[in-house]
């Protein structure tokens, strides 16, 4: 039941991330949401970085569509990769190389929200 | 009922050529076949057996589109070549080729081996846990007109393999099961007489089964019996995250109907005619 | 039988991109996996340049490096994907789910499949990315921001 398992993960990702980034979308492309972008956009892109990093809610939200976005697309890719019928030393090769590279980015992502969090709530402080 | 147009016109069949004797690849040939209005593809390939080429080699037999045999590639589309009328889909160039996603053994013979061990593999025969009962019944299962037409459809197959031949899947995936083997499992699953769902799911629930459809719907456009496979792989992939989220119900059992002699006696039918021979 | 020589006739790639004449469905499925890739090229990137805000570079901030026209075509190129990947997709899990398929029923010449009953969630859905599709153009390619 492995490939059910991955698959289900893979479309609950999917509508989560649908929402996700909908809301990102919204947020850094328009101004329907001005609470988490006051500052005009432009010159002062920076200050509405820095003002959602310091909220806890975005850098959960963050790591959280960085997971999610990372799963399915790197399953996505991993399916299209194994259907093209390689052999077994192949497949065991590109989920390894898919699965180092979701880590790694994953791990890069997180940290890097984070340190923005301590940076952001530094800032706003001194 | 509207007069056949009795006209003939020239149409040339550009057939698949391959002899592995011969040749390293196949290469197309080209025939010149009179076609009048209400011939098939079949009846132009026996044109051009019995007139122009007599080691022309294709597999067919009923030449009513319900064995089949003759799964071929009728100018691009997977199809049955006795159920498709060469007008309807060619007016001067007609092209005929083997099913595509098989191993050609000769012309237009495809090799339908794997599809037919893709099938084996998903046990398409009713699973149930008690097997003496299987053997050996004491009555007849009771069948609903719904729950038979829960499966009636997929049951339509007549592993022609035009369906595998149109997958976008099984273009690369030579392992992918395919729409017939995951249509015939689902013919099982759904049938209420079969037990044997959670050991198909091992299978089709697997790297090589439902989950790698992806929706392109190309099975239900080639199916010459309108059996949808594409239908049935996305309600297998209902049954199978339910399965997987364990939000399955537990169905009723199917009902078994008493042998002859036992059970109650139907008391509101008409008494038999009196008898006038023999009495 | 295993002594002749067989051909192997699978489509390849071929079969991805084009092998004979193909439904509208067939067509959203590779625009699926095309988009998908797309975003995922993108995605991959984007967690660089935007994890470098740790180190305190925002580069898309400064120099303008990200205003360049080819970066905003780009930006629009990945809305205009993440919209048809995101409704197509909506699609789909409905479909995979088993909604919108209809139930098996008795096939009568001419017959009608999943793809029929399917066809107007398709419809609704191409239309709304096509609807988002000009909104992002609106957003992304004018002189706006």
């Amino acid at each position: 039941m492995g490939g059910t398992k991955y698959w289900t993960w893979h479309m609950a990702a999917g509508v989560l991330i649908l929402f996700l980034l909908g809301m990102h979308m919204l947020i850094m492309h328009t101004a329907l949401l001005p609470r988490f972008s006051p500052y005009s956009t432009g010159t002062d892109m920076v200050k509405n970085t820095l003002l959602r990093d310091g909220k806890l809610f975005f850098t959960v939200t963050y790591i959280l569509m960085l997971g999610l976005g990372l799963y399915h697309g790197l399953y996505g890719l991993r399916t299209m990769l194994f259907e093209l019928t390689l052999n077994s030393m192949t497949e065991k090769a590109v989920t390894f190389v898919l699965v180092i590279v979701g880590v790694g980015l994953f791990g890069l992502g997180t940290w890097a929200a984070v340190i923005a969090h301590s940076i952001a709530l530094a800032g706003a402080r001194g | 009922m509207p007069e056949t147009s009795h006209a003939v016109r020239q149409v040339n069949f550009h057939v698949t050529r391959y002899n592995p004797e011969s040749d390293s690849q196949p290469y197309v040939m080209k025939f010149d076949v009179p076609v009048r209005e209400g011939m098939t593809v079949l009846d132009g390939l026996h044109y051009i057996k019995d007139n122009l080429d007599s080691t022309l080699v294709w597999r067919y037999s009923c030449r009513m589109g319900i064995c089949g045999s003759c799964g071929m590639l009728l100018n691009g589309r997977p199809g049955l070549a006795c159920n498709t009328q060469v007008l309807h889909i060619a007016e001067t160039n007609l092209t005929v080729g083997p099913l595509p996603n098989f191993e050609i053994i000769r012309d237009l013979v495809p090799a339908l081996r794997s599809m037919f061990d893709k099938h084996r593999t998903i046990k398409p025969y009713i699973l149930r846990a008690d097997e003496a009962e299987l053997n050996d019944p004491a009555g007849e299962f009771y069948q609903s007109p719904e729950e038979l037409e829960s499966y009636l459809q997929f049951t339509y197959c007549i592993k022609c393999g035009c369906c595998m031949a149109a997958c976008p899947t099984l273009a690369t995936d030579a392992r992918y099961l395919g729409p017939m083997p995951l249509t015939a499992g689902r013919r099982y699953n759904t049938d209420t007489r079969d037990e044997g769902r959670r050991e198909r799911n091992e299978i089709t629930g697997g790297p090589i089964g439902a989950f790698r459809c992806h929706y392109a719907g190309e099975c239900s456009r080639a199916c010459p019996k309108g059996v949808d496979p594409a239908k049935a792989i996305q309600l297998m992939k209902r049954r199978l995250v339910l399965d997987y989220l364990r939000l399955t119900r537990k169905g009723k059992p199917c009902q078994k109907l008493h042998g002859p002699g036992e059970g109650k006696p139907l008391t509101n039918i008409a008494a038999a005619p009196q008898k006038t021979v023999g009495h | 039988m295993d002594e002749i020589k067989r051909y192997d006739n699978r489509l390849g790639v071929w079969g991805w991109l084009g092998g004979g004449r193909w439904g509208l469905e067939r067509y959203a499925y590779i625009l699926h996996r095309i988009t998908g890739l797309g975003i995922l090229f993108y995605f991959l990137l984007h967690i660089v340049v935007t994890s470098l805000r740790a180190k305190q570079i925002y580069l898309w901030e400064e120099h303008h490096l990200l205003d360049q026209p080819i970066f905003k075509f780009g930006e629009f190129l990945v809305f205009a994907a993440f919209a048809y990947h995101a409704f197509n997709g909506i699609r789909l899990v409905l479909v995979e789910l088993g909604f919108a398929v209809g139930k098996p029923i008795e096939p009568v010449y001419p017959y009608k499949t999943s793809l029929n009953t399917q066809r107007p969630l398709l419809i609704a859905m191409m239309l709304l990315a096509l609807i988002f599709f000009v909104l992002g153009g609106y957003r992304f390619l004018t002189a706006a921001d």
